[in-house]
């Protein structure tokens, strides 16, 4: 793990974005007036031909950018998680993943860790729509690094892809020899006692858990999953069977995201002693970032206190 | 075939129509009657497009908005020459490319694919921005329901059309008057549709939807108009053409019997020798 100052993974995608700027002359970004916050603003920045605010209207964004997609451009339509996957919802299904259209939509502002914006603006659920969706992929990278080049990877794919995007600045997981492939699941951590299947910001905190557990004479696995559909259904069953024992983590609501796909799984391939981690089937609040994961049990201390609870199930 | 008119090809337009509604025993007859006229115009006489190849990059495109209409863009596809007219018969079968509502990713000639009402418009609107990224001086047609108005991404898209100065969109309202639920000014007015548009920044012309040579007039117009995008309002008749479908809500979503079909179709090639 590299030490590098802390970074979101929204300001990722904005700088990755703006390499995109210079490198795909059919790439167009769209947005719903919140440019500065989501950072598409920094392609607006570089390339203000091919950036085009579509105001607050998130349904016409999606439209647009299905339009834009079917006439040959590659459109990133970007919004907070709430809006881009909630109240664009059937315009995405009908609009974009029926006709798979080669449409990215990247939301940023996705789980609790938003913070004092409140439950309204926090959104647990938007995996659950999204990798509901037939022909929709959906990554959720697990730091900056692997988020620049999941939005390299997006713009190369062709087809309709969603990326979750935090608000928050988090730890570096990956250094720049890492290299992201679209639907694969990585070790970032060996171990023989349990695997921890996370994604997103939760990856860095499975990584701290695996060290506190480590204190107690625990081998955890970490699994990053940043690709949950199509998800890398033999990678995970194999780790699963490995370590005997599965744990997912997510900042998101277990039900519906990473969680139900693992558990999905392993139940069908690997039935093994398994947990999940996440938001439980509650909305979020306001709070700074670090008050909210701590009280939703999204921190390092409780998915150790989890995994244990779960080893305790082996035979 | 070859169509001398554009009437003449939406004559045939309404027998094929009543044909692939009698033989799939489902769809929507009131409303692809209703917008045969315009559709026979655009695909007849106006578009810019190549059965050959239809995904041609330098080319007119179609969305109807309305996609429940999907017979009458399926008909003149047929007839354009995009696929041949004995397919029609398979309308909304298993397996078959002609699906209740459009699929453009099965349909040969179909630019988007539509059904859910609201969202044709937008879809419309990004591709004339592309068109616009690219200076091309292709256009953009779409047919929209009066009915559809009643969506309020209809406006979202009213609004980012007349913002961007898309002016190679031209849409068409189809104003039939009728929704499923009864006229639509008892289900939830929409008027006044002109002044609405105009307010929202488009360039508007009101006509009769069924004819021709005013519908040749008002895209001819609309071409002339430079920054802002236009709203062809088509006064029109719901199930226009069979006279025991004209202006009855009962014939929305229902398909002709055989026998009806007969006098139908007898009626239409009545008309069509005057």
């Amino acid at each position: 793990m590299s030490e590098v100052k802390k970074i979101a993974t929204r300001e990722a995608y904005g700088k990755a974005l703006a390499e995109l700027a210079a490198t795909n002359p059919n790439v167009v970004v769209l947005d719903a007036d919140l440019a500065k916050s989501t950072k598409t603003a920094d392609f607006a920045k570089v390339a203000p031909d091919r950036f085009f605010d579509c105001g607050i209207a998130e349904q016409n964004m999606t439209g647009v950018a299905a339009g834009l997609a079917a006439a040959g451009k590659i459109p990133f339509a970007s919004s907070f998680a709430v809006f881009s996957t909630g109240r664009a919802f059937e315009q995405i299904r009908n609009s974009v993943a029926y006709p798979k259209l080669n449409v990215k939509i990247a939301a940023t502002h996705a789980g609790i860790s938003v913070g004092e914006d409140g439950g309204s603006h926090q959104s647990i659920e938007d995996i659950a729509l999204m990798r509901a969706l037939p022909n929709m992929t959906v990554i959720v990278p697990a730091d900056a690094e692997e988020a620049r080049q999941a939005v390299l990877a997006a713009a190369e794919y062709n087809g309709p892809v969603y990326l979750r995007l935090g608000r928050l600045a988090t730890d570096a997981v990956f250094g720049a020899d890492y290299k992201f492939e679209l639907g694969k699941g990585v070790l970032v951590r060996p171990g023989s006692d349990i695997v921890i299947f996370a994604c997103g910001m939760m990856v860095g905190e499975a990584m701290k858990a695996a060290d506190l557990l480590a204190e107690e004479g625990i081998s955890a696995a970490v699994a990053n999953i940043a690709t949950i559909k199509p998800l890398d259904t033999a990678f995970i069953a194999a780790q699963a069977a490995a370590c005997g024992a599965a744990l997912t983590v997510e900042e998101h609501s277990i039900i519906g995201g990473l969680g139900s796909a693992v558990a999905e799984t392993l139940a069908e391939t690997t039935p093994v002693p398994f947990g999940r981690v996440g938001v439980e089937d509650q909305f979020g609040q306001s709070g700074s970032p670090a008050v909210l994961l701590r009280a939703y049990g999204l921190t390092a201390e409780n998915i150790a206190s989890r995994a244990k609870g779960v080893i305790a199930k082996k035979k | 075939m070859e169509f001398t008119t554009s009437t003449a090809f939406a004559a045939e337009m309404r027998c094929q129509i009543i044909k692939m509604l009698t033989a799939s025993g489902s769809g929507h007859p009131g409303g692809s009657l209703s917008a045969t006229d315009i559709i026979a115009h655009l695909y007849h006489t106006e578009m810019h497009v190549d059965p050959a190849e239809p995904q041609m990059a330098d080319r007119d495109r179609f969305v109807l908005c309305k996609g429940h209409a999907a017979p009458a863009l399926y008909a003149a596809l047929a007839l354009r020459g995009f696929f041949p007219a004995d397919d029609l018969l398979d309308l909304r079968k298993y397996g078959s490319k002609l699906q209740g509502h459009p699929d453009m990713k099965k349909v040969p000639g179909v630019d988007m694919s539509t059904g859910s009402l609201g969202q044709g418009l937008s879809a419309a609107c990004g591709m004339a921005l592309a068109g616009k990224l690219n200076a091309s001086e292709r256009y953009v047609y779409a047919v929209c329901g009066d009915g559809e108005m009643e969506e309020g991404q209809v406006w979202e898209a009213a609004m980012f059309a007349a913002h961007y100065k898309l002016d190679k969109l031209i849409a068409f309202l189809d104003m039939n008057g009728l929704q499923i639920d009864g006229p639509t000014e008892q289900v939830m007015n929409v008027a006044p549709l002109d002044a609405k548009w105009e307010a929202f920044g488009w360039h508007v012309q009101v006509i009769d939807g069924h004819d021709h040579a005013a519908i040749a007039a008002a895209i001819a117009a609309a071409k002339a108009v430079e920054g802002q995008p236009s709203m062809i309002i088509c006064k029109t008749v719901k199930g226009k053409g069979v006279s025991f479908m004209e202006n009855q809500v009962g014939w929305h979503g229902v398909a002709p019997k055989p026998e009806q079909a007969e006098q139908a179709l007898a009626e239409i090639a009545k008309e069509a020798s005057k």
